[in-house]
């Protein structure tokens, strides 16, 4: 290879060439590098940067501490209770499936619970928790805690449930929380972030939900590092949200025992009302069922028999159940008659037993009649034929107008299900509702709360409490919020005569205290707390007149769901009223007898500091009172459990 | 005077080569494999496994390799080039049909205490190889197409081979290479503007070809075009990687976010990031004063080597050294356009950063012909 020198000279002088044309491309090429370099880390840095953090921070949401609803003296109603919890992370425990089938024997758990965080553990990211077991006892909690190295991966963890220490007493009126629901989420412009939180609780009824807002407070947060796996790996910042107020409700939390109690195994229902402000001291339905049975999650047999029940203990009688109010309607009628003035307290109206209207028999209940009857007698023996008769003159309008102004035919505006506005019927309802026209028939069975009359125990009470009060007061069910009591504003006057008040007050008055009165079986003898009322049996069927002839068939002999609503609405003490009470006993029989003496216990009991004095009692029931007050299966004050009956 | 004689005469002898070897080259080298060490050891959270230590234990075997290679006369490896070149070549091809599978290329050979890749010492055989060519051929003819004809096919054969494996990256860093040495040997421009030419011809071809059977890219390769062309478009498919990196580059801003402090890469939202994405690492923990210090010092091996080739009158010696460079010079350029999202994913290693026994130690006997063909250059 041996070249001559020139040449060699030559093509070195190309190659220096050709190197020095490599070299350049290759700086201009660094120089490319550079720029680039400079335009994404200098120019473009922020947007990057931004870009990052958006990558790393994540902001999750602290679910604040749902408030408390408590009665009006402060007693609990739902809490927040510490919720033992087992959570397992598939990451941590390696083989999951393993560690699962060692933590049944440590803690109860049945074998469709297991299969079912097999497949939750099983599905998703290795690092992300699944809650395995809830509500554990503490005894479980700490074996879990105690058998930890047998159990890798397995955390007991304590979080906030909501609980209701006083389970069936308040299950209608607060209602009880539940995970939210597509249907929750629904309608709802903007919703609430928290509420895409996996197994946020939210109101589902009575107050907690329509008190929802209140209760729930806002979500604190916190920004958390994750990595692109979203595993978290630090938390950056903590903002605490707003813990939910705390709420009173105006309900008196022993009344409402007693009265659930007194109500027992009946299906009825039951309002106390202060008639000066118109606090709910007590609104209990009959049957009940256990609210914390729906936030744990209801099994399908316990709803199944719920359901099933022909008792209906799902349902909120006080707000929700439309009555006949029979006789109990009766005040209404005089009222509007003596405003219009077609009677006076004074007039007097013949009964024979019946009446005959367009070639139809309106009976009385007294099949011989009451003879010579007055407004306070009417009432005391509830004849039927005085308002027949008083009501053709003054016609539906005018009572319905009165019905209206004692609070029937509305809907009260209260935190609570399915409230029912109940009916008022009038000329103009009939031809909206039935397309006919209104007739003296049905006036004349409107007169005494049957025919189109629909009521609620809510309205009787409201009704009750406005004759005994002579105000328009208003139900109301909250008294504080966050420690802060809420206004009531003073009710209006009803603009009703008050010597009209008087005489049917009286009248209810000699309900109950007069000899011959339909309600005197429930007398009070003390004379601080002297009862008036009126009762009321509604029938729930049209007496055919073949049966009429064969003779009244007693309530007993027929099946449970054809026998006639008892009904008792009062108020006492008589001389300066305070409480106004509302009963009715679906298919229970007979007013007087059935309902009349729950609203007298019940009553007493929100007069008394306690179970009622037996010295209220008239001396010739005392002694099957105190045995039935003995029976009555009550909360124990500082515990709270409710004894089970034992054979004696 | 033979050739040889004049050489043995001028070169230095024994030991005292230590004292010619281009040390300015040696510290560089060192200094960034150094800051690779670093890399590697904030990407495993502050560790030295799994990377760190296993780098260096690779690095030092490296050095020593140079060194030895360094103290052996460029002579002995010019006449080695033929044979060397063979047999490369021919493990290419045992790879080929024998190789072990994996992240779906066909790559390696198993041989128990080291993997080794053909295609990696393909690299400087082939450089070797045409520096052997045109020291050999009169510089007169070097145009002549026949002459022309020679190179191109000892490039081309061992490329395609490669590409089939398929590793498009490596292939493209063979071609680049053997087109490097053939350039600076002084083959005609037109030649190489008929190749950019037909380059570019290829390319249309390639995707005219593409969904049809005889499309000439896996699916995979494609979807890199893809991505490159619209990272967004699939940010968390395909486009990830490249969007991830930008970030991460990007976030480190002037200064970078602190050592062992980059939230993209310790959160792992970086992907390859000891590997091909190292330098995203580097210029988010460092930013730009860091990432552009890093550019400087590849930038200077570079210049040291292209000074060395340019004060080399030997032949081989020079296209040698100047073939090791363009080499160098091609992975780091593809493999920075590549994170900086100016060119697609091709799956190029950093050299000297990225972490890899086979490419590090390769890239180290390059250096190591260039040390000896420094210490033996004819004075």
């Amino acid at each position: 290879m041996r070249r001559n020198p020139r040449e060699a000279e030559e093509s070195n002088r190309q190659l220096n060439r050709r190197t020095l044309m490599l070299g350049g491309a290759m700086g201009a090429m660094v120089a490319v590098l550079g720029v680039r370099m400079r335009y994404l880390q200098v120019e473009q840095a922020d947007e990057f940067k931004l870009l990052a953090e958006e990558n790393r921070i994540s902001i999750r949401l602290i679910p604040p501490d749902r408030g408390l609803i408590r009665d009006r003296s402060g007693k609990l109603i739902a809490n927040n209770e510490q919720n033992y919890r087992v959570v397992i992370t598939r990451e941590a425990a390696g083989d999951a499936e393993l560690v699962l089938r060692r933590l049944v024997r440590v803690i109860p758990m049945t074998p469709e619970e297991v299969e079912r965080a097999i497949e939750e553990v099983k599905s998703l990211s290795a690092f992300v928790p699944v809650t395995v077991a809830e509500r554990l006892s503490w005894t479980d909690f700490s074996k879990v805690a105690l058998n930890a190295p047998a159990l890798p991966g397995v955390t007991p963890e304590v979080g906030l449930s909501r609980k209701y220490p006083l389970d069936t007493d308040f299950a209608h009126v607060v209602g009880y929380v539940g995970p939210v629901s597509e249907k929750d989420l629904e309608g709802l412009q903007s919703p609430d972030p928290l509420l895409r939180i996996p197994k946020f609780q939210i109101g589902k009824i009575g107050v907690e939900k329509w008190m929802e807002d209140t209760l729930r407070g806002h979500a604190g947060t916190k920004r958390i590092e994750v990595n692109s796996a979203g595993r978290v790996m630090r938390e950056l910042e903590r903002q605490e949200g707003d813990a939910g107020a705390d709420i009173r409700l105006t309900i008196d939390a022993g009344v409402q025992n007693f009265a659930q109690a007194r109500l027992g195994t009946e299906s009825a229902a039951v309002v106390v009302m202060d008639v000066s402000n118109g606090d709910i001291i007590c609104c209990a339905s009959a049957p009940s069922f256990d609210p914390n049975l729906f936030v744990r999650g209801i099994s399908h047999t316990d709803y199944k028999v719920l359901m099933e029940n022909d008792h209906r203990p799902l349902a909120n009688k006080t707000v929700s159940g439309a009555y006949p109010p029979g006789s109990t309607f009766k005040m209404v009628t005089a009222l509007a008659a003596l405003e219009a003035g077609v009677i006076t307290p004074e007039t007097r109206v013949r009964c024979p037993g019946y009446i005959e209207y367009g070639g139809r028999r309106f009976h009385c209940w007294k099949r011989g009649g009451h003879g010579s009857v007055g407004l306070v007698r009417s009432l005391s023996e509830s004849c039927d034929v005085y308002y027949y008769d008083i009501a053709q003159k003054v016609g539906i309008d005018k009572i319905a107008e009165m019905g209206r102004r004692l609070g029937l035919g509305q809907r009260f505006d209260m935190p609570m299900s399915a409230i029912t506005e109940g009916i008022m019927p009038d000329k103009q309802w009939k031809l909206e509702k039935h397309k006919q026209d209104w007739r003296i028939g049905d006036t004349i069975n409107a007169s005494i709360g049957q025919g189109y009359v629909l009521t609620s125990p809510l309205q009787l009470a409201v009704m009750t409490a406005r004759i005994a009060s002579g105000r328009a007061v208003a139900p109301r069910l909250v008294r504080m919020v966050r420690d802060q009591e809420l206004p009531v504003p003073e009710a209006p006057p009803l603009e009703i005569p008050p010597e009209f008040l008087a005489a049917v007050r009286g009248g209810m008055n000699e309900v109950v205290n007069g000899d011959h009165g339909t309600g005197k079986s429930s007398r009070v003898v003390d004379p601080t707390m002297i009862f008036a009322g009126k009762s009321g049996t509604s029938q729930v069927r049209n007496i055919s007149k073949a049966e009429r002839e064969a003779g009244v068939i007693s309530n007993d002999d027929l099946p449970w769901n054809r026998r006639d609503h008892a009904l008792f609405v009062g108020f006492a003490p008589f001389d300066a009223p305070r409480y106004a009470v509302a009963v009715v006993v679906e298919h229970g029989g007979g007013g007087g007898a059935v309902a009349g003496p729950i609203a007298r216990d019940v009553i007493l009991r929100a007069m008394s500091d306690g179970l009622p004095s037996l010295e209220a009692y008239p001396s010739s029931q005392r002694g099957r009172i105190e045995s039935m007050l003995k029976e009555l299966p009550l909360r124990d004050p500082e515990t709270g459990i409710v004894p089970t009956k034992t054979e004696t | 005077m033979s050739f040889l004689e004049y050489r043995v005469k001028q070169a230095p002898t024994g030991l005292r080569k230590v004292l010619y070897l281009n040390w300015p080259l040696v510290v560089l080298v060192t200094a960034v494999a150094a800051v690779g060490f670093l890399m590697l050891y904030s990407i495993a959270g502050g560790s030295l496994e799994p990377w760190a230590l296993r780098q260096m234990q690779v690095f030092g075997l490296g050095m020593g390799l140079m060194f030895g290679i360094a103290l052996v006369p460029i002579w002995f490896w010019r006449s080695m080039a033929g044979v060397a070149y063979l047999i490369a070549f021919l493990l290419l091809l045992v790879v080929e049909f024998f190789g072990t599978v994996g992240m779906g290329a066909q790559r390696w050979i198993d041989l128990g205490f080291i993997r080794l890749q053909p295609s990696e010492m393909m690299k400087f055989t082939l450089v070797m190889m045409l520096a052997a060519y045109y020291d050999w051929l009169d510089p007169k003819r070097v145009s002549r197409p026949l002459y022309v004809l020679i190179p191109v096919l000892l490039t081309v054969a061992p490329t395609v081979l490669v590409l089939l494996q398929p590793n498009l990256g490596t292939s493209l860093m063979l071609l680049l290479a053997g087109g490097a040495v053939m350039f600076a040997a002084g083959v005609s421009l037109w030649y190489f503007g008929a190749v950019i030419g037909v380059a570019v011809g290829a390319v249309v071809g390639v995707f005219t070809l593409r969904g049809t059977p005889w499309q000439f890219l896996h699916d995979y390769q494609y979807k890199r075009i893809d991505t490159f062309l619209d990272p967004t478009a699939d940010p968390l498919g395909a486009g990830y990687n490249i969007i991830q990196a930008q970030i991460a580059l990007g976030s480190g801003g002037w200064g970078g976010k602190g050592y062992m402090q980059g939230t993209q890469s310790r959160l792992n939202f970086l992907p390859e990031k000891h590997t091909d994405f190292i330098f995203t690492t580097l210029a988010e923990e460092f930013g730009f004063v860091g990432a552009f210090s890093l550019l400087v010092l590849y930038a200077l091996i570079i210049g040291f080597c292209l000074v060395a080739a340019l004060r080399n009158r030997d032949r081989f010696s020079a296209l040698l050294i100047l073939g090791v460079a363009a080499n160098f010079f091609f992975y780091i350029a593809v493999n920075l356009s590549m994170v900086m999202g100016m060119a697609p994913v091709v799956g190029v290693p950093l050299p000297l950063l990225s972490y890899g026994g086979s490419a590090m130690l390769v890239l180290l006997v390059g250096f190591g012909l260039v040390q000896s063909a420094h210490v033996h250059r004819p004075r």
